[in-house]
């Protein structure tokens, strides 16, 4: 293989393969561009029209109106001239352009057919193993489409991006869209850190968007010095992986670890120091992932941002970079702890193998792009290791890593529940109770590991109850702080305090609150419950002490948390309204937002059935 | 939608029906008497029809005797296929008699509404959903749904007495909310266990159809398919049919397998469900939400909760906790008689020491239900006599009997307290007196009602009672000893409070005034109760013809399970009770 085999390889690769999986996120870029350069087209753009129109008048010569359809297209330009003479600005309007974007965006990222009978994708390395194209990304992809698209509908309402900076305030919006994007798709360490700070750069501009006011400055600075650091200490724990490993793209470090037989290295007692610089960058590496998680004790960030940015920030924080960083998590704790061993029979039809090869060549660090033997020994290894999970050379891997996210899970979610007891604020209540819940996914994600061992059918069902959580958690996060929003507009306070008796003034708000805080807090019939019923189902089918221990801990939290839940709702309907309040009233508009976007959250914990199918689809072709 | 003779669509009306209402409730621009009245019209409504399965729509009819001792008008529909939960739902007489008691008191306790000023649409839509939610506990089968309508209750509750209670009711309805949702998380930690431990391949195929998993009213060619589907598949079949995890706990070994500090699966499944199911009858040492969420709970709650949700306990535990976990109940059934014992001792005393009218009331219930819990537990069937079941069924009958009894008597005594309540506004057992001669008619109901309570023989406490003392006899005598003595326990502070509150000689107390007469309102709620309380102490078998067939059914099933364990028949006694008392049930 020479160098030009090499680059049509990687050509071929891009344009064939790789580009056409990549069209929302392309989507997103241009809408980026075009949101950038509005102002400028605006000119431009007249002139160009007022030449296609004359061009069209010499062209067609006498017989102008000769066809209907010419009539139309005659019509319809002339419409647009005068749109564009008369309210330029209004075309123009950055909302509309983000909100379009995003939905043409998200019409790509929907898989073909309806996704009631959607059967999943399966697994495909693209640009040369840099991304994995599977389910996984489809659903995440779409998903945080999706939420952007309302999310901009959001900010619109609350006219938190209005028409001076609402360009600005969408062009970060859809760039860490993009950076989510990545996440969750990411299967290299360098993707990895790329996407997370793609992510984390705009989300430090978004929380500080509000100028002038002292907290939200504040809240982006801590923000922007906390995820700094936390993205140098997993830039070393990366560099510390990919230097003792020799390589940076994930089924590569795990066959790489499956073949340094870790058992067998502890058995011997030697080269401890290979070991503890494994556990150290794995440690390190968890640091940047919790910090995207909020996860205890890289959490502190989380109430200060979210009490300092504007609610709308917080949901879009507490969701979409929630729901990026948990997929990355998954990819990065599934991919490293498996090695094809999963399934002895993995299908070879759709495996990618020349993607799959380039992407080996040209792993970042150079010197496997010599080395084909190692190319069919990895591919090789596959189906011929032991199946067995009691002696795989990875199972001391896997258990690391359960054993890392259930201390951290049962940490995050006790502690985050905890502390909402005390808070008076209601976006930091909110924070405490994301940092909680981030807590209940990540126990899915340690019993995903614990299984994928030895039933990579039940690590796919501890997935789906992940995808589940997520996808009825965003109809709560993003109701929830729609609300605090819309209320901070119409009482200007965002102290629980002063919600009380807010059900007499503005009934369907209230009861939209009030069924999202007890679908936070997991009762039936409501969607929070089927969500945390999926993942103690996940922890019970990993069994085992560790899971049993977190079982009991998600137990004892879903009761500890009821009283500040219920505490929201108890102030909003039960208490007297202030005397001092006056009429207070938040729009029809607003209030059908907030009945929208709450209402799944009754539907899908009625019949969860449509939210699990796409789950369950999601998770379907990880682990292979 | 309207074939009211499919069991599936009246059982789904007879539930939903309240919900229905409430929605159109919520989303219409009625205001004050519209809302109660609409609201009572539903109430009555799904009385009628509860009691109509009596006479019968077509297919759908609740028949009785021995040959009927099974589910009726069972009907199973996929709802979360994945998973294997069914919308399944039945009656038997075991649940039947306690859904009419549910429908009723929600009558009774409507009417009891009517003093209530206060956001009267949210009212009406909350108790409404609450009703939807008792209906639906005592018919589901599959353990999720039954799960789903547990919880469905607490909310309406919550606020039921959070925004209408008394003086302490923010206090009162989170106490209540913390220790159901405390015992409803252990329960959905035991649903899991035993979920993840149930196989369906090992039940027959004719259980299967007959239990729901695959549902009977499907064709013949597909239900064959389907059967076949589950017994030849190669991976453990999970369910949450209560009916095959009953099959399975008494036929397999499924859920002996060891668990935990060396107790099996089903001892750990029991101990959860125990608790769960406990913390609602209320027993002692948990028992301590109830006096608060009754006392604060406004008195058409406090109706609601003595008479309905109380039973929610009982049911379970006859229902779920035996059936599918007979070896952790066959050695754990001195736990729930000490229990039951301790309840019915440490409630009557507690009773006694009351000077709040209402709480004497709900220290009456701890010690009422405490029966109930010692019926149900009473394991007499082994206790050294040839595994003769009489004995247990005995003491089952009566704790069912007392569930229905306590039911009457209870909603009762909670509204007459509220009728008195409601004119004087204090409820201090020191500060009345006089009352028969200012309100005769309505002291005349109360002391009928209470000397029902107290178990007076020719009233309906004293049927339930007695058949369970006659079978603790000869589970223990120790235990039978104290249980008759808490008798005389009961009649010390129910006649105490009937002479503090009824007799002397004149009314001392503040607003002395507003002592009028009992409303026609008033007494049309308590009348009935009193007419039932005496009809059911006269002819107790009107209702045990409903409910004997299944609970024997259930009983003689449990005895057959402890005749074919080894554990068990090595574990047996010489016979030690030399008398016995010869059941007095015939079915």
């Amino acid at each position: 293989m020479n160098f030009s085999t090499l680059v049509d390889n990687l050509i071929s690769d891009t344009v064939e393969v790789s580009l056409p999986l990549f069209v929302p996120e392309l989507i997103v870029c241009a809408t980026i561009v075009v949101l950038l350069t509005v102002r400028v087209f605006r000119l431009a753009e007249g002139l160009l029209l007022a030449l296609a129109l004359a061009a069209l008048l010499i062209a067609s010569g006498n017989d102008w109106l000769a066809t209907p359809d010419q009539i139309a297209l005659w019509i319809a330009l002339a419409v647009l001239v005068v749109n564009r003479l008369v309210n330029t600005g209004r075309y123009s309007d950055p909302f509309v352009l983000a909100l379009v974007g995003s939905l043409l965006a998200w019409w790509f990222a929907v898989p073909d057919g309806l996704l009631g009978n959607w059967t999943g994708v399966e697994r495909q390395e693209i640009f040369t193993g840099m991304l994995v194209y599977d389910s996984f990304t489809v659903f995440f992809r779409m998903f945080l489409l999706a939420f952007a698209a309302w999310f901009v509908v959001l900010v619109r309402m609350t006219g938190l991006a209005d028409r001076e900076d609402g360009q600005d305030f969408y062009t970060l919006l859809l760039g860490a869209t993009l950076g989510m994007c990545l996440m969750a798709s990411a299967n290299h360490l360098m993707t990895i850190f790329l996407a997370v700070e793609m992510a984390s750069v705009p989300s430090y501009v978004m929380s500080g968007i509000l100028k002038g006011r002292r907290r939200a400055s504040e809240a982006a600075l801590k923000y922007a010095v906390y995820g700094a650091g936390a993205a140098g200490v997993m830039l070393y724990g990366i560099s510390l992986l990919a230097g003792l490993l020799g390589t940076a793209h994930l089924p590569t470090i795990a066959a790489r670890l499956a073949e340094m037989d870790i058992p067998s290295l502890i058995a011997s007692g030697e080269s401890g120091g290979t070991l503890m610089v494994l556990a150290l960058s794995a440690l390190m590496i968890m640091v940047g992932l919790a910090f995207k998680l909020s996860a205890v004790p890289f959490h502190f960030w989380c109430p200060d941002v979210f009490e300092g940015a504007s609610a709308e920030v917080d949901a879009f924080l507490s969701v979409a970079s929630k729901a990026a960083a948990m997929a990355l998590l998954v990819r990065v704790a599934l991919g490293v702890s498996t090695a094809g061993e999963v399934n002895p029979e993995p299908p070879v039809a759709h495996r990618a193998v020349p993607a799959q090869a380039v992407s080996l060549l040209l792993s970042p660090d150079g010197e496997a792009a010599s080395d084909f033997g190692e190319l069919s020994r990895v591919a090789a290894a596959a189906p011929t290791l032991p199946t067995n999970a009691k002696s795989t050379p990875l199972s001391p891997v896997r258990s690391f890593i359960v054993q890392l996210l259930a201390v951290v899970a049962a940490v995050t979610c006790t502690f985050g529940n905890l502390t909402a007891y005390g808070q008076t604020n209601i976006k930091r209540l909110l924070a405490y109770s994301t940092i909680a819940h981030a807590g209940y996914m990540m126990m899915a994600v340690a019993a995903a590991v614990q299984l994928a061992g030895d039933n990579p059918d039940g690590a796919r069902t501890a997935v789906a109850a992940l995808v589940f959580y997520l996808g009825v958690y965003v109809f709560m996060n993003l109701g929830a702080f729609a609300i605090v929003a819309f209320l901070r507009n119409a009482i200007g306070s965002e102290e629980i305090a002063d919600y009380s008796g807010l059900i007499r003034s503005a009934p369907v708000t209230s009861v939209m609150l009030t069924i999202i805080m007890i679908s936070l807090l997991g009762l039936p019939p409501l969607a929070g419950f089927f969500g945390k019923l999926l993942v103690f189902y996940a922890l019970v089918a990993a069994s085992g002490p560790w899971m049993i221990a977190l079982l009991v801990i998600a137990g004892i939290n879903t009761v500890i948390s009821l009283i500040y839940y219920l505490r929201v709702a108890k102030t909003v309907c039960i208490d007297p309204e202030p005397a001092a309040r006056g009429p207070l009233s938040i729009g029809g508009l607003p209030a059908a937002y907030v009945f929208i976007v709450a209402l799944p959250v009754v539907i899908y914990g009625i019949y969860p059935v449509p939210v699990q199918h796409i789950a369950e689809q999601a998770s379907k072709y990880l682990l292979m | 939608m309207f074939e009211f003779a499919n069991p599936a669509v009246f059982l789904t009306w007879l539930v939903f029906l309240p919900a229905v209402v409430a929605l159109v409730i919520a989303f219409l621009p009625l205001r004050g008497e519209t809302i109660k009245w609409i609201s009572l019209a539903t109430t009555v409504v799904v009385f009628l029809m509860s009691l109509s399965m009596i006479f019968g729509w077509g297919s759908v009819k609740f028949q009785t005797g021995e040959e009927f001792a099974g589910m009726q008008n069972l009907f199973a529909i996929d709802w979360i296929p994945s998973f294997g939960i069914q919308y399944l739902m039945a009656t038997d007489g075991i649940s039947f008699p306690l859904i009419v008691l549910t429908a009723f008191l929600c009558v009774l306790a409507m009417g009891a509404s009517w003093p209530i000023k206060k956001h009267e649409k949210a009212y009406c839509v909350l108790y409404l959903l609450l009703e939807t939610g008792m209906l639906g506990v005592f018919c589901a089968l599959d353990f999720f749904l039954f799960y789903v309508f547990w919880e469905v209750m607490l909310l309406p509750m919550y606020f039921l007495i959070g925004i209408w209670g008394g003086p302490r009711k923010e206090y009162a309805a989170i106490k209540f909310f913390l220790y159901t949702l405390f015992g409803s998380v252990l329960m959905l930690i035991a649903i899991l266990m035993l979920y993840f431990n149930s196989d369906l391949r090992q039940l027959p195929a004719d259980q299967l159809v007959a239990t729901g998993v695959v549902s009977p009213h499907l064709e013949e060619s597909v239900r064959q398919e389907r059967v076949q589907n589950i017994l030849n598949s190669d991976a453990p079949q999970h369910t949450f049919n209560i009916l095959a995890m009953q099959y399975m706990g008494q036929h397999t070994d499924l859920f002996t397998t060891p668990n935990w500090l060396g107790q099996s699966l089903q001892w750990w499944a029991f101990v959860l469900l125990g608790i769960g199911f406990i913390i609602k009858v209320p027993s002692v040492p948990i028992h301590t939400w109830l006096p608060d969420a009754h006392v604060e709970a406004p008195t058409p709650i406090s109706m609601i909760l003595a008479g309905i949700l109380l039973k929610m306990g009982g049911y379970g535990i006859i229902r779920i906790c035996y059936p599918i976990c007979p070896q952790a109940g066959f050695d754990l059934a001195y736990v729930v008689c000490a229990v039951g014992v301790v309840s019915m001792v440490y409630g009557a005393f507690a009773a006694m020491a009351q000077t709040d009218f209402k709480r004497l009331v709900a220290y009456s219930s701890v010690s009422h239900m405490g029966y109930v819990v010692l019926g149900l537990g009473v394991w007499s069937a082994v206790a050294g006599n040839d595994f003769n079941p009489e004995y247990w069924e005995m003491g089952m009958n009566g704790a069912m009997f007392q569930m229905i009894a306590h039911g009457i008597s209870s909603a009762g005594m909670f509204f007459i307290v509220g009728v008195v309540y409601d004119r004087v506004h204090h409820r201090n057992l020191n500060e009345f007196g006089g009352l028969f001669a200012k309100m005769p008619v309505y002291s005349g109901l109360a002391v009928g009602i209470f000397f029902a309570a107290l178990g007076l023989p020719g009233l309906c406490g004293f049927i339930g009672e007695v058949l369970v003392v006659l079978s603790v006899w000869n589970f223990s005598v120790a235990l039978a000893v104290i249980s008759a003595a808490v008798v005389i326990l009961t009649a010390g502070y129910i006649l105490w409070a009937v002479q503090r509150v009824y007799l002397g000689p004149e009314y001392k107390g503040p607003h002395g005034e507003a002592l009028t007469p009992i409303t026609f309102r008033e007494f049309s709620i308590a009348a009935p109760l009193l007419a039932f309380a005496i009809y059911f102490g006269v002819n107790p078998q009107a209702l045990l013809n409903y409910m004997t067939p299944s609970v024997n059914k259930t009983v003689v099933e449990l005895t057959e399970w402890a005749k074919d364990n080894p554990s068990v028949t090595q574990s047996q006694q010489p016979a030690t009770v030399a008398t016995p008392i010869r059941p007095q049930i015939e079915s």
